[in-house]
């Protein structure tokens, strides 16, 4: 079984259906038979069909009350004591927007396995669903603890990234702001990059503050072309607008770009209407990269 | 020996550059040796440079597009012929140089390129080129076949699941109803099914910018 997480960025061409089997919902699976498949006796299928619901983003209460359940999956072990369904169950939670999932996810939080906790923080955080933040700042409690690396293991001890990124969305206008800021703040001078990207995405959604988002931008020129591709995921997700023609202008593929300015042109079409000369400038960059 | 007329009147032999191509014997003097043959200008360095696109040298291949796209016509034929089917990456240079130059000749290599390539990238650059294809280098009747058959495949593009070619597919549907009047109420019907259907705020968006263009004019 795989150690790997999936990348918390979703890099148009070169991620997304490469680690799992099959792209197209084919005559292979129905819904009926992924549910039924998630109590499988055979362990591979369960793995399987939890993954398939959440690619397929099947919504309907019987998948997510399945998923569910699966989120306390004791027969799927890893050698090193993972929980290869769970971390699939809490994926594929985050795709189907049933905010019953929370305390299922928030409850796994606290499971041993490092990438269950990521997934569940990553989920947490696309379900929108701010009671989750007192437990997501629990990770971070200890905090540079937190992010140091675990001996033999390719992960840090909690998983900083997910849970910032959770944080920057959910903590906004909420009473625990100032609370993630204090623990968001330390990981700035983290000695990973990407986690430091991730904290200055946490800290310019949790401030609104020009600094942060330029220090993304400043990311743009560093050396290391996975850290620009992460740093113009992170403008992307923030739709930070000022970076616009840094991130046209980034030594990167045209995807990444393409991905990283269309965040920033669905923030601005939000806020002003797709005509707007932002909307209509940002475009033209867009056009610019096909 | 080759011999070609420069545009200065002066006999330039092109063999030289050429040669100087194949000696080349590190990334950086290939590179300069091809901007060289670009520099030239020369027709007869053209399947030379079309070769370039397979040396697995990006910086060197992007110079070698850029060449080709100058020469422009002259290039089409050749690159047609001597597209490379199982070099991939030599394919999606060809593909570029295609849609640079804009001849209407490579139509069918770029539909295909278009519809299902491997790459979303050249997918996203040949959809972008059905757009901007110099249809006047067409006789008139084969023009407004050729524009139908775009318009038919752009429009299977508009509805692909991934959300940079639908993109793509509009800024063409755009160009091509500007330079296609009968087509035009088809593609605008389209385009605004797309501005209010589409999943994807971003598309919606740029559907909604070529409706306005299209108003413009």
């Amino acid at each position: 079984m795989l150690e790997s997480s999936n990348d918390r960025n979703h890099p148009p061409e070169l991620n997304d259906n490469s680690s799992q089997p099959n792209e197209t919902p084919s005559a292979e699976l129905t819904t009926e038979q992924a549910i039924a498949n998630l109590t499988h006796p055979d362990l591979s299928l369960r793995y399987y069909a939890a993954w398939w619901l959440g690619k397929f983003r099947v919504k309907t209460p019987a998948a997510v009350d399945a998923l569910i359940a699966a989120l306390q999956d004791e027969s799927d072990r890893t050698e090193l004591g993972g929980y290869p369904l769970r971390r699939n169950a809490a994926r594929a939670l985050g795709k189907l927007d049933d905010r019953r999932a929370v305390p299922g996810l928030v409850e796994c939080l606290s499971c041993e396995d490092f990438y269950v906790r990521e997934s569940a923080a990553q989920s947490l955080g696309m379900l929108g669903d701010a009671s989750a933040v007192p437990a997501l700042l629990l990770l971070l409690q200890d905090g540079l603890e937190a992010g140091k690396p675990v001996l033999g293991r390719p992960h840090l001890a909690q998983p900083v990234e997910a849970v910032m990124e959770a944080l920057g969305s959910l903590a906004p206008g909420t009473q625990w702001q100032q609370q993630a800021i204090d623990r968001v703040q330390p990981f700035l001078n983290h000695s990973v990059g990407r986690v430091q990207y991730a904290a200055a995405r946490a800290m310019y959604q949790l401030t609104g503050e020009a600094q942060y988002g330029d220090r993304l931008v400043a990311a743009l020129s560093g050396s290391d072309i996975n850290l620009r591709r992460v740093a113009l995921s992170d403008l992307g997700a923030v739709g930070y607008l000022p970076a616009a023609e840094a991130i046209a202008g980034a030594a990167a593929e045209n995807s990444f770009k393409l991905f990283s300015l269309k965040g920033l042109l669905e923030r601005q079409v939000r806020l002003a209407g797709a005509l707007s000369p932002d909307a209509l400038k940002l475009m033209d960059l867009m056009d610019s990269l096909l | 020996m080759t011999l070609s007329q420069p545009q200065n009147g002066h006999p330039t032999s092109v063999q030289p550059l050429i040669d100087a191509i194949d000696q080349a014997d590190s990334p950086d003097r290939l590179v300069a040796a091809v901007q060289a043959l670009v520099a030239a200008q020369q027709e007869a360095g053209i399947p030379t440079l079309i070769r370039a696109l397979g040396f697995n040298n990006p910086g060197a291949a992007a110079i070698a597009v850029r060449g080709l796209v100058q020469l422009g016509k002259a290039a089409v034929q050749p690159l047609l012929d001597l597209v490379d089917d199982y070099n991939y990456g030599a394919r999606a240079w060809t593909i570029r140089a295609l849609v640079g130059i804009g001849d209407p000749r490579a139509l069918e290599e770029l539909l295909a390129a278009a519809e299902a390539d491997f790459a979303p990238s050249v997918r996203r650059a040949a959809t972008k080129g059905l757009g901007d294809l110099h249809w006047d280098w067409l006789p008139e009747g084969d023009a407004a076949q050729a524009q139908e058959r775009v318009m038919t495949s752009l429009v299977k593009i508009s509805q692909d699941t991934d959300w940079s070619l639908r993109y793509a597919a509009i800024g063409a549907l755009e160009a091509l109803a500007l330079s296609a009047n009968p087509l035009r109420s088809t593609i605008e019907q389209q385009l605004q099914q797309i501005a209010h259907q589409d999943e994807d705020l971003a598309v919606q968006s740029r559907s909604q910018k070529a409706l306005q263009a299209l108003t413009a004019t």
